[in-house]
């Protein structure tokens, strides 16, 4: 890695974010845990890209790749995250500080013991424009009480000097979304900011999220394991396995037709409102080793498409037609139970 | 302030327990307790005044009672060496010990925090074993012994100090009183050195920080506003739980360097048999220590806010 | 759902390959330095063939030598001798003095912690009573009543020490009481009694066993201390404190008279701490 920043010239394209290839490698006793293997997404701007998948397939420490709050034993081993133009991986923390806030922010996924207990809340959402915009501290007030106006907190002057304790659990969100939105950043990362919320404050989250996004045409790169909320939020998605990118693609054509069978066995999997399905069908077996991972194919010992070589060689992502994406060699396959189950209703 | 208030309710019977605990100090003494104590003194005259005296005649609640409403009249007694009234002697002898307390309380701060800080930074590196190693010596260490080290090391070889005593004026006490608090201090920095390295690990770990990295916040600010403000709340509590330890090594401290407080007339007194004055002297550290639990809570309340609001 | 996850590890259970060797060995070392303490003043007899009491009034305060090997003191006594049988009385009166403490305190804090109510509260509350007097000034205090000597020290220890061991039993059977397996005692019939006994003990004197570690630390200054001011271990008895005493009016012309016995309170302050620390870790692995 070298010092100083690195500036990638070339024509200025519609995407705000680039990663490119990363892998983020933590140490531990039992080895090396590849936790992204060989992820690449793009976010264009004034767009709100999902990114899916279980437990443990590496969405949230691609985030924290991002942003570069890994914890101290991972570390990013290769790969280029590409922020307007500028790639973060080689910066040393001064340089990313002044990116964090004005650039990019992100929201936590557990608002209570993301925010500072002893610290007033219009003070902690002050705080972003004190120190990178420099405002005073009356100017940085009356933006975080405008803020806060904004993302939908009641009588804001008043409770400006309340406490994190003092709110409920989705009015810290969105004073979380409020610090966040703080210095105009271009992308706001979400590490699965709904989840811990009952389902009628999940989505007035998310109509939450849409409506900023659009107004001020921020970018979103929005993290969960649940694929309804990206559904109603993002236009783009991509799914995660096992540390890497298996499917990519618009929303409604990957939720309507799949290209991964790991991608099909989600949306089997998961409740849905608009159809009835005939049952739940979950996934059999459980996520891969991350420090030994399966050869070939990383979803093939759960994979019922599973053929020869889907095990000997690990298959690359390859571009489909309208923009997609899928790293599964059979993809066709993937259609059939679909089609299926359109002809027996 | 209604915190305040419920906070010195509560320590009301720990208060009267104390009383009843120095109270009962006398009857402890095997045998005749007036006997005992004037030792050679003993004429029958003498035994006769000290049973009038502490009403030894009547019965337990009865002496107690009598005890209870002296005290609350600020009568200790009468010292069996001086005299004179113990409670005017105590206060005479009360600042020092006050001095020596503070200064070791901000000296056991000022070099217990730097090496939490440098220990937590780094974790299980060299740096954080070797302050960890700290507590594993200083524990062990004899806290009279420390400060005839210290005399040694530092008043009577290099001169820098002076061997024993209080000094006069502020800057006086500031320059004698070092090597004492010294010797407290760092009878009390082990653990305060622990504590503060465990509370410092558990915040850097937490999420606020990390939101607080993602803000992009500095490095400076993020210690001083994020860190350091939640890691002090649970380092308060042990302090406050160690401030008997402080307040106790005192005692020997001052007998070590001459110092005139309260510590030191204790041991005189209990050399010179004059039990009013042990006595006296005993409900005052009982009393400070109650005090100094107080202020530790609402020290506590003050930092914390969702402990306020609580109950 | 989904087996736990490896690729969030909380920067605190994660082993750097440089920790580690502080952990197992402490405890190891700990052991080791305590044997080697313990037989040196049991076989004290094997290692010196002076008497720690007896006075050689032509050889006063020399330095270390072939005949004496580490010096002796104004007395003539040798101190090498008067260490490691001031250690026997010191370390002697010390492990006997926190076995009350433990058992009364385990005791009241079981009771305490399992029965709660009135008993609970009444117990607390003379555990903060006592606990408002700073800890040197009750043992004080209340040698100063008793008089001198070792029996009043075992008593002091007693009144003042068990409060700790009280409040930590007391919190850990809280916890345990609401578990599974007495719930499973209590509707199986078996008397309160027996369920504190046989089943809540032991899985609860863990905690206690390890701060009696610190205990036993504590109890050897107190001696140590008292000894020092003349209120302990009575002369012509060795022992480390009044040996610091004595020698604090040499500490000019022959600081080892002082220093060394210091030490030896400090090293095996040093041997316990290290078990303590060893067995915390090694009872209670993962948790920070």
């Amino acid at each position: 890695m070298t010092a100083g920043s690195v500036v990638i010239a070339g024509p200025p394209s519609g995407n705000v974010l680039e990663v490119s290839d990363l892998q983020v490698g933590i140490s531990t006793r039992r080895g090396l845990v590849r936790a992204v293997d060989g992820v690449s997404l793009e976010v264009p701007r004034g767009e709100a890209v999902g990114l899916v998948g279980e437990s443990g397939s590496g969405k949230s420490m691609t985030l924290k790749a991002i942003l570069g709050v890994l914890p101290p034993e991972a570390r990013i081993s290769a790969g280029q995250i590409v922020l307007d133009g500028v790639d973060l991986v080689p910066l040393p923390t001064s340089a990313l500080n002044r990116i964090r806030g004005p650039k990019l922010a992100m929201i936590f996924q557990e608002p209570m013991s993301a925010l500072n207990p002893v610290m007033r809340v219009g003070w902690q959402i002050a705080e972003g424009p004190r120190v990178h915009l420099g405002y005073s501290r009356s100017k940085a007030a009356e933006r975080a009480v405008e803020l806060m106006r904004r993302v939908g907190i009641p009588d804001p002057e008043r409770r400006f000097r309340a406490y994190p304790h003092e709110f409920s659990g989705g009015m810290r969100q969105r004073v979380m979304i409020a610090i966040a939105l703080s210095c105009d950043p271009e992308v706001i990362l979400c590490d699965e900011p709904t989840t811990a919320l009952d389902v009628t404050i999940q989505d007035q989250i998310l109509r939450l999220l849409a409506r900023l996004c659009r107004e001020s045409g921020v970018s979103l790169l929005f993290v969960t394991h649940d694929l309804p909320v990206v559904a109603q939020l993002c236009q783009s998605v991509a799914v995660m396995y096992g540390g890497q990118i298996v499917e990519r693609g618009a929303v409604e054509q990957v939720f309507a037709q799949p290209c991964h069978p790991y991608t099909l066995g989600l949306l089997r999997s998961a409740p849905d409102v608009e159809q009835v399905r005939a049952s739940l069908v979950p996934i059999p077996g459980s996520p891969p080793s991350l420090i030994s991972p399966p050869s070939g194919c990383r979803f093939h010992p759960r994979c019922g498409f599973a053929e020869m070589d889907c095990t000997e060689q690990m298959p690359e992502l390859r571009l489909l037609p309208a923009g997609r994406s899928t790293r599964c060699l059979h993809y066709e396959r993937c259609l059939e139970p679909l089609t299926a189950e359109g002809a027996a209703r | 302030m209604t915190f305040v208030i419920r906070r010195l309710v509560l320590l009301i019977p720990v208060a009267i327990g104390v009383t009843i605990i120095v109270f009962f100090m006398i009857h402890l003494i095997p045998g005749d307790p007036a006997r005992t104590i004037l030792g050679i003194h003993a004429t029958p005259k003498a035994i006769a005044i000290l049973h009038q005296e502490w009403g030894l005649n009547r019965p337990l609640a009865g002496q107690y009672w009598l005890f209870l409403d002296r005290l609350l009249h600020g009568n200790l007694g009468t010292s069996l060496f001086y005299g004179t009234s113990a409670a005017s002697l105590i206060a005479g002898r009360l600042a020092p010990t006050i001095w020596l307390i503070v200064y070791a309380a901000v000296l056991a701060i000022a070099v217990s925090v730097p090496l939490a800080m440098i220990a937590a930074s780094r974790k299980d590196g060299i740096r954080d074993q070797l302050v960890r190693a700290v507590p594993l010596f200083g524990l062990g260490m004899p806290p009279f012994w420390v400060g005839l080290l210290l005399q040694y090391g530092l008043a009577l070889s290099l001169h820098a100090f002076p061997v024993t005593g209080y000094g006069t004026g502020v800057f006086g006490h500031l320059h004698s009183m070092f090597l004492p608090s010294l010797t407290v201090a760092i009878g009390l920095s082990p653990v305060v050195i622990r504590s503060l390295r465990a509370s410092m690990l558990n915040v850097l770990g937490a999420d606020y920080i990390t939101t607080a990295r993602s803000k992009g916040v500095p490095n400076h600010r993020l210690f001083f506003r994020h860190v350091l403000r939640n890691a002090v709340i649970p380092a308060v509590t042990v302090l406050g739980i160690n401030i008997g330890f402080l307040i106790g090594s005192t005692l020997i401290v001052e007998n070590v360097f001459a110092i005139p407080g309260i510590g030191s007339l204790m041991i005189q007194s209990i050399f010179d048999r004059d039990f009013p004055v042990v006595q006296g002297v005993t409900l005052v550290f009982g009393i400070m220590v109650v005090l100094v639990n107080l202020l530790t809570d609402v020290t506590y309340a003050s930092l914390d806010p969702r402990v306020r609001f609580d109950r | 759902m989904s087996a736990a996850s490896l690729v969030t590890v909380a920067p605190e259970r994660a082993q750097a390959r440089k920790a580690g060797w502080y952990r197992q060995p402490a405890l190891l070392a700990g052991l080791i330095l305590l044997a080697v303490i313990l037989f040196m003043v049991i076989a004290a007899p094997l290692l010196t063939s002076y008497n720690p009491i007896s006075q050689d009034l032509n050889a006063t305060l020399s330095g270390p030598s072939a005949h004496h090997l580490l010096g002796t003191d104004q007395l003539g006594r040798d101190t090498w001798s008067r260490l490691l049988y001031g250690g026997r009385v010191d370390l002697q009166v010390a492990f006997i003095a926190v076995l009350f403490p433990f058992v009364l305190g385990t005791v009241l804090g079981s009771v305490a912690g399992y029965f709660g109510g009135w008993v609970d509260l009444i117990i607390m509350r003379v555990v903060d009573i006592v606990v408002a007097f700073p800890f040197y000034v009750l043992i004080i205090a209340l040698v100063f009543v008793l008089g001198p000597g070792e029996r009043s020290i075992y008593i002091a220890i007693t009144v003042v020490g068990w409060v700790s061991y009280a409040r930590i039993i007391r919190g850990e059977i809280l916890v345990a009481k609401r578990q599974e397996y007495v719930l499973a005692a209590q509707s199986g019939g078996l008397s309160n009694l027996r369920i504190m006994g046989r089943h809540l003990l032991p899985n609860v004197i863990t905690q206690a066993i390890i701060y009696a570690m610190s205990d036993i630390v504590q109890d050897i200054l107190a001696i140590v201390t008292l000894s020092y001011l003349g209120l302990g271990i009575q002369p012509p008895t060795p022992d480390w404190g009044s040996m610091i005493a004595n020698g604090q009016n040499f500490l000019t012309t022959h600081w080892q008279l002082t220093t060394l016995p210091g030490l030896a309170v400090v090293v095996t302050g040093l041997a316990l701490s290290l078990i303590g620390d060893g067995l915390a870790d090694l009872l209670r692995p993962g948790q920070s």
